[in-house]
């Protein structure tokens, strides 16, 4: 850029490939996702007991296994496919609930004050203070492994985080001219925070939300990995690494390239968050 | 309206007390419909805490402790919160100093001047466009319906301070709190919203009350005149009267604050001697009277607000020798 001072915050840079390629990827994996059964070469459950553990581009029987295949002789290529489907289900769910129900309360807690700010914070302390992976794995092991349960309990999980950046955003936007003269022109609570403050912290929300979401694939890897995510012999990619890892000398493929998987999309997904958030500001643009 | 008896705002012996000191005392004053009415006097006089009690919007410091606001007739003082937000934006609305920060800068500007009639009027959305773009065209935007779509960053400050007033007017308030709406812009913008301001009174018919410590201003806009001094009403009256032969000393001492531009020469810029002093530090009597020249002791004891001419009121034991003094 040229030294010349510019009245917007920065000059919008390269809109082209350089700038979205990491959008890109995350749209690629979701379209796998959603197309699964017509991507996938084949049914990410069929065992090949004769093909296990066969190096990627070997051909057994009726499979070609392009990445290779399982314990089981499963195509990892379908597995990996299918396996979207989880990580990427549980990652949009848990974030959504989450972070819709952290950035209302953490919004609330800062523009109405008294108790309710002080309830609402003290319990996003107790719950931040808490190792999350630990609270998960707790409930999970109680409420018994399933997705919605997954789901449900990274959103109890994560929430916190939310409330905490809603809540110091909105106390700074809350004290601007332009919010309390809307709530004294006679704009209700929810009116003047969700038209007139969400707006102006949903771009630090969204890139709480994008680092969560990358977080939130890792965790139900992790939760897969130790057996309390899905059960199998659904595919996801946590699962595969876990069970992958016995061969990992042996049979390297089993578990790296759906591990490779999970770190491209967590990368893609972080790196989409600037970039949202620089579109949701219209300074930016 | 042609209910021109009942005044559109009344403050009847308003006094208001901050930690224990009398921040606002006895004010009274009232405008008629389409009138334009300034409260003039230095910062910290309580000029604004006056003009936001109209509205409810006193600090929480702040304690009416006597007197009555009515607004078209009606007592506001004793109506709760819910009953004041359907009278603010509606029936008396307030704009302020810094248009900038009371735009929202994630919000096109045309959804900010609808605001008001979609809370108090419940427009939809198209209805509401229309009736904002002919607002924003009426405060002199210029391609009103394309500047509705851009954000408060892409406008100048003049402009803001104009969709400011769009939003105040639109729903066609019979009272409007300016406090100061000037003071933060530059002076040909200035000139251009006062211009704005006088026209706007006879279309829009709603009352004004101007607050500024611009003699200019009050000269340039006000039928009436309030002067505040130390929490109180040193002088009020007709602009004409006031000043051809201001009765009370500060009166005076303002007026010879306004630049007189002769040719190339400024004649006289005189600024008053001292500060306003804290509200600790008031002196009992007459307030103004560690800053008077005329002050003697009988200004120990606090002069009444008398009438000294048709509608001309000060508050000074010597408003007769006012005139003498240089
Ligand atoms: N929130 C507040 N808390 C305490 N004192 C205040 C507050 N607001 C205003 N005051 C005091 O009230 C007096 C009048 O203030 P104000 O009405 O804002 O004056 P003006 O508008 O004439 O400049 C000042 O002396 C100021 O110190
Ligand atoms: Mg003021």
């Amino acid at each position: 850029m040229s030294a010349v001072a510019s009245p917007r915050p920065h000059p919008r840079q390269g809109f082209g490939l350089r700038r979205w390629w990491p959008l890109a990827i995350v749209a690629l994996v979701v379209l796998a996702a959603i197309f699964a059964p017509w991507l996938a070469p084949y049914d990410p459950n069929q065992q090949n007991l004769i093909g296990r553990l066969k190096p990627p581009g070997t051909v057994s029987r009726a499979f070609h296994y392009w990445l290779g295949s399982d314990e089981l002789g499963r195509d990892v290529l379908s597995r990996i496919i299918y396996g979207s489907r989880v990580s990427l289900v549980v990652a949009f769910a848990s974030v959504i609930l989450s972070g819709t129900v952290g950035t209302t309360l953490g919004m609330i807690a800062a523009y109405r004050r008294g108790w309710t700010e002080t309830v609402v914070m003290r319990v996003v302390d107790v719950f931040l203070s808490i190792p999350a992976v630990l609270l998960a794995i707790i409930t999970v092991a109680v409420l018994g492994p399933s997705l919605v349960n997954v789901i449900l309990v990274l959103a109890l999980t994560r929430w916190p985080r939310y409330a905490r950046i809603a809540y110091s955003q909105t106390l700074s936007v809350a004290t601007m001219p332009y919010v309390r003269l809307a709530a004294l022109m006679g704009a209700g609570a929810t009116r003047v925070l969700f038209r007139h403050v969400l707006p102006n912290i949903i771009g630090a929300v969204s890139v709480v939300a994008t680092l969560e979401f990358g977080l939130m694939v890792l965790f139900e890897a992790g939760l897969s990995f130790l057996g309390l995510g899905v059960q199998p012999p659904t595919a996801s990619w946590g699962s595969m690494l876990s069970t992958g890892r016995n061969y990992v000398a042996t049979a390297w493929w089993v578990a790296t390239l759906p591990g490779l998987c999970l770190f491209v999309l967590v990368l893609a997904v972080n790196l989409t968050g600037d970039a949202v958030r620089d579109r949701l500001d219209p300074r930016f643009r | 309206m042609s209910v021109t008896d009942v005044p559109v705002l009344a403050i009847d012996d308003l006094v208001i007390d901050i930690g224990g000191n009398r921040i606002v005392d006895h004010v009274s004053l009232s405008l008629g419909s389409g009138r334009i009415l300034a409260i003039v006097g230095e910062s910290g006089c309580g000029k604004s805490l006056t003009a936001l009690s109209v509205l409810g919007l006193l600090p929480k410091a702040a304690r009416i402790t006597g007197g009555e606001i009515r607004l078209n007739g009606r007592d506001l003082l004793p109506l709760g919160e819910a009953a004041l937000s359907d009278i603010r934006g509606n029936e008396a609305t307030i704009i302020f100093q810094e248009p900038v920060a009371s735009l929202n800068p994630l919000m096109r500007v045309g959804e900010q001047v609808e605001e008001a009639l979609r809370l108090h009027r419940g427009l939809s959305a198209n209805a509401a466009r229309g009736e904002a773009i002919a607002m924003m065209a009426r405060v002199g935007i210029p391609d009103a319906s394309r500047r509705a779509r851009q954000y408060p960053f892409e406008l100048s400050g003049g402009m803001c301070q104009r969709i400011m007033i769009a939003a105040a007017l639109i729903c066609r308030p019979a009272l409007l709190i300016a406090d100061e709406p000037t003071t933060a812009l530059d002076v040909t913008i200035q000139a251009q919203i006062l211009e704005l301001m006088r026209d706007l009174r006879g279309d829009v018919g709603s009352a004004i009350v101007l607050i500024t410590h611009d003699m200019g201003v009050v000269a340039d806009l006000a039928d009436d005149v309030c002067v505040m001094y130390g929490g109180r009403i040193v002088e009020s009256g007709p602009v004409e009267p006031i000043f051809a032969a201001p009765r009370h000393p500060y009166t005076k001492l303002l007026l010879a604050t306004i630049p007189t531009l002769q040719g190339q020469r400024k004649m006289t810029l005189r600024t008053i001697e001292g500060m306003v002093p804290s509200a600790e530090s008031w002196p009992d009597g007459c307030r103004f009277r560690t800053r008077c020249p005329l002050a003697d002791e009988a200004c120990v004891a606090t002069p009444p607000l008398a009438d000294v001419g048709p509608g001309h009121a000060a508050a000074c034991w010597h408003s007769a020798d006012v005139e003498a003094l240089a």
